[in-house]
């Protein structure tokens, strides 16, 4: 069997991935195998990433299709322009703000790359301190709600005082 | 500051100790970050890198931990001091290669060293002799606190520190080891071994990291997984699978001596052979010798050596640094020549090794009486 990208040398490399109910083949001799990366566990679960082989493989069948994929694939990250072919292409992202742009098609692909799709660990601390303090923000505010149900008034009361010290100008309403 | 002059000589550099250093290296954590504002490094124009790398430089000249450090943009170091920072492990090979808008600082001694738009617009390391995991943690964590009050970094509540590559995503942490496992190569247990920690989600590479063959029997484990768990747990797991390796090597080792003694000195002794007569010799061969040699000295095969001879001699020999010290216009050939004359010289004054596993059978070394 030939190698898909080079046509020349025994392919070696056998991938084959499940789209929907669609099976994508690709042969590869070791060296482009090599080259496309496919040895590198982080990025060999794509097989659109290596060529889009699959398109060209039957172009003739598949133009019209592609043409109107081409349409709806052509999401643009509104900072830096970058777009899902580009990724197709090499794998990396245009710039920060492309998590937010592409993050629909990319919380499948952290699945299968990360042990979860939500971060744990490390965070800046000014960041880190503005999400406990809105955290906690709202936990108390859920306390107030259960206090003032139960008409516990002096805990209700505390409670108010302690939102008061964390959020001073906002959900405080002016005093009558 | 000249580079070669502010580097650590390869004399005092491997001269350094730590935890486990018969069979760890060294211990290394990476940190990913980028800034907001910027495109990443692959995609920004020239133009972008080079107002990013104006942003980012002088915060990290900044920091407490940089305050004796070489700064370069790599547009100012010539070829040969890019190659020789490869060898010395504070650059990739594609770091290397680029020009404007890149850089690197690395501060007094090489224990922290930050890239500057390689893959994400800073790649910083802590590298430490032997198995110092958390050491290396809390040293690149200190450096990376100092310059998050520096520079406007780009993280996500959910996603955590957003990288170039998904693969980075979170906590952008690579903690990795490097390990001398002849051990398990001699005995053929090798495969296995990178085969069930390659199970555990972890990357077995070589020595030069991603797709770069294990010279040397030099192997580097690291985590692959970013996102989802927290620094200081990829750093446990690795700790505790790294204790398995050094378990499984030091047994090796040991069924070697015991079972096998005269396949072990057979390596040995043909390394130390060659090394020591040799008038030509490559790099490659040269590192796998040097791996044997160093074998000999950890299985007391050669008394009244130092082991810092055989790591010095590893740095020495390779071809950048041997261009350094000779001519940069070496050819390969030449410097093959310059290599053998260099280990014969250095190895003069060592003795033969001399194996007592092998008990009565060693006899025959020595001359009759």
């Amino acid at each position: 069997m030939q190698c898909m990208v080079c046509k020349q040398n025994t392919a070696k490399v056998h991938f084959t991935q499940i789209v929907g109910d669609k099976m994508q083949r690709v042969d590869l001799c070791e060296e482009c195998a090599k080259a496309k990366g496919v040895n590198d566990a982080g990025s060999f679960s794509f097989a659109d990433l290596l060529l889009g082989i699959s398109g060209e493989k039957d172009s003739a069948a598949a133009g019209a299709t592609a043409v109107a994929a081409a349409e709806v694939d052509e999401l643009k990250c509104p900072t830096c322009g970058f777009t899902q072919a580009d990724f197709k292409k090499n794998g990396r992202l245009g710039c920060p703000e492309c998590y937010n742009t592409f993050a629909d098609g990319l919380e499948g692909l952290l699945k299968t790359m990360h042990k979860g799709t939500r971060h744990v660990g490390k965070m800046p601390m000014a960041l880190k301190a503005k999400t406990d303090s809105s955290e906690r923000l709202k936990s108390l505010q859920k306390r107030l709600e259960k206090a003032v149900q139960q008409e516990d008034f002096e805990l209700a009361a505390n409670l108010r005082d302690e939102i008061r010290q964390i959020a001073p100008r906002s959900s405080t309403p002016a005093a009558p | 500051m000249e580079l070669i002059n502010f580097l650590s000589k390869p004399s005092d550099f491997s001269r350094r100790t730590g935890p486990n250093d018969k069979i760890v290296l060294s211990s290394r954590v990476r940190l990913a970050r980028n800034i907001r504002g910027f495109a990443f490094p692959g995609f920004a124009k020239k133009a972008e890198r080079v107002r990013a790398f104006e942003v980012l430089r002088p915060a990290i000249e900044a920091t407490a931990a940089m305050a004796d450090r070489f700064a370069g943009s790599m547009d100012t170091l010539d070829a040969l001091d890019k190659q020789i920072l490869v060898e010395r492990h504070l650059i990739s090979r594609e770091h290397a290669a680029k020009g404007p808008g890149s850089g690197i600082v690395f501060n007094h001694q090489e224990i922290l060293c930050v890239m500057i738009n390689e893959e994400d617009h800073l790649r910083m390391q802590a590298i430490y002799p032997g198995l110092q995991l958390k050491k290396a943690f809390a040293a690149i964590d200190a450096l990376d606190s100092d310059l998050e009050s520096r520079l406007d970094y780009a993280v996500s509540k959910d996603l955590g520190y957003l990288t170039a590559c998904p693969t980075n995503l979170g906590t952008g942490i690579r903690v990795s080891a490097m390990l001398h496992l002849p051990g398990l190569v001699l005995a053929e247990q090798i495969n296995p071994i990178i085969q069930s920690v390659n199970k555990l989600g972890l990357a077995v590479r070589g020595l030069y990291g991603e797709g770069t063959e294990a010279l040397g029997n030099i192997f580097q484990v690291s985590n692959q997984m970013t996102l989802g768990e927290s620094e200081t747990d990829i750093v446990a797991r690795l700790d505790k699978v790294l204790a398995q390796i050094i378990e499984h090597e030091e047994n090796g080792r040991q069924s070697l001596l015991e079972k096998k003694p005269k396949v072990l000195f057979n390596h040995i002794g043909r390394a130390y052979g060659v090394l020591s007569n040799a008038y030509s010799i490559s790099s490659k061969e040269t590192m796998n010798l040097l791996s044997l040699l160093r074998l000999g000295h950890d299985l007391g095969f050669l008394p009244g050596v130092e082991r810092a001879l055989v790591d010095e001699l590893s740095i020495v020999t390779q071809p950048a640094h041997l261009r350094k010290k000779f001519s940069d216009e070496l050819q390969p050939e030449e410097r093959d020549l310059l290599r053998a004359d260099m280990l014969r010289e250095r190895l003069a004054g060592v003795p033969r090794p001399q194996c007592k596993a092998l008990g009565d059978d060693a006899s025959l070394d020595k001359p009759q009486e």
